[in-house]
């Protein structure tokens, strides 16, 4: 196993530095909203999460084909990063959402399309964890997971279509929303600026993490491998 | 009726933030700890593996007189 690059550590300390920046210009610098009041601060890392989560299982989804093509194993390894740590956002995100759903909704859940779709998502990427343990072979278990990071990569653009097409509650960001939608604003300039900057910020970050992750997976892999030798 | 004061949220904002960094920090923690237990076994099975080799490698003693 290789040292740790430079670059890696730069940008781990980059990541530390941004979600820092991200955090305070959620809480103090965007103004607090005037009907929901400062829940709606939670918005910035709610939106930042979803779009690093729905960009993971869309590259989990492009590295799946990539396998399958040309059956490099390091796309397996990039697929089962990127499913990780958008599974752990994306996870966030939902939380999220319930907490300000509570105040704004005046209910913790609800099985609106949005809501629902993201609760589907998630679970079929955290049944891709337990395919994947159930499979001892590491090809047949790269070819599963790109088989299916391929299919379940499809409901990532359904979760983020299904507010623009069916009658929800959920309230659109970009684009118009549903006459039904609750909880919407509209954003000044200071809230624009916390909202972009949360975006940039988890992009960092997940690259960061997807990074490291990699590497962790190439460990394994060489860990595996010590194993096999040492048996025969 | 409209209301005339913002309602008190911060309870469940206090929480949402807690909860995001909170997540954030157990994936870190335990990526660290899954590298930290993966460089122990691979030092071990490195040990292991020239551990066989040596063996491999010694001359077998003769048993015939």
């Amino acid at each position: 196993m290789q040292s740790k690059p430079i670059a890696l550590t730069i940008l781990d300390i980059i990541s530390i530095i941004v979600l820092g920046v991200a955090a305070y210009l959620s809480l103090f610098f965007a103004p607090t909203e005037a009907v929901m009041g400062q829940v709606q601060r939670v918005f910035y890392f709610h939106v930042g999460t979803a779009w690093v989560g729905l960009l993971g299982f869309i590259l989990a989804a492009a590295a799946g084909i990539a396998y399958l093509v040309t059956k490099n194993m390091a796309w397996d390894r990039f697929e089962v990063a990127a499913v990780e740590v958008s599974t752990m956002f994306f996870f966030i995100t939902i939380v999220l959402g319930s907490i300000w759903a509570r105040p704004a909704w005046n209910t913790w859940w609800t099985w609106d399309p949005r809501l629902t779709t993201a609760a589907v998502t998630e679970l079929i990427y955290i049944a891709y964890f337990m395919l994947r343990q159930g499979i001892d072979d590491p090809e047949k278990r790269a070819r599963f997971g790109a088989v299916y990071t391929l299919l379940g990569g499809l409901s990532a653009p359904i979760t983020f279509m299904v507010i623009r097409l069916f009658r929800t509650i959920h309230p659109v960001v970009i684009g118009s929303a549903s006459a039904e939608a609750q909880g919407g604003f509209d954003m000044t300039s200071d809230m624009k600026v916390a909202f972009f900057f949360a975006l940039f910020a988890f992009t960092v970050i997940f690259i960061d993490l997807m990074w490291n992750r990699i590497r962790l997976g190439q460990l394994e892999e060489s860990v595996e491998q010590l194993k096999l030798n040492v048996a025969i | 009726m409209f209301l005339e004061t913002m309602p008190d949220t911060s309870a469940y904002m206090i929480a949402g933030f807690g909860i995001s960094f909170a997540v954030m920090g157990i994936y870190v923690l335990s990526m660290y700890l899954r590298n930290t237990n993966l460089k122990r076994d691979a030092e071990m099975l490195k040990s292991l593996q020239a551990e066989n080799e040596k063996s491999k490698a010694k001359p077998k003693p003769n048993k015939k007189k």
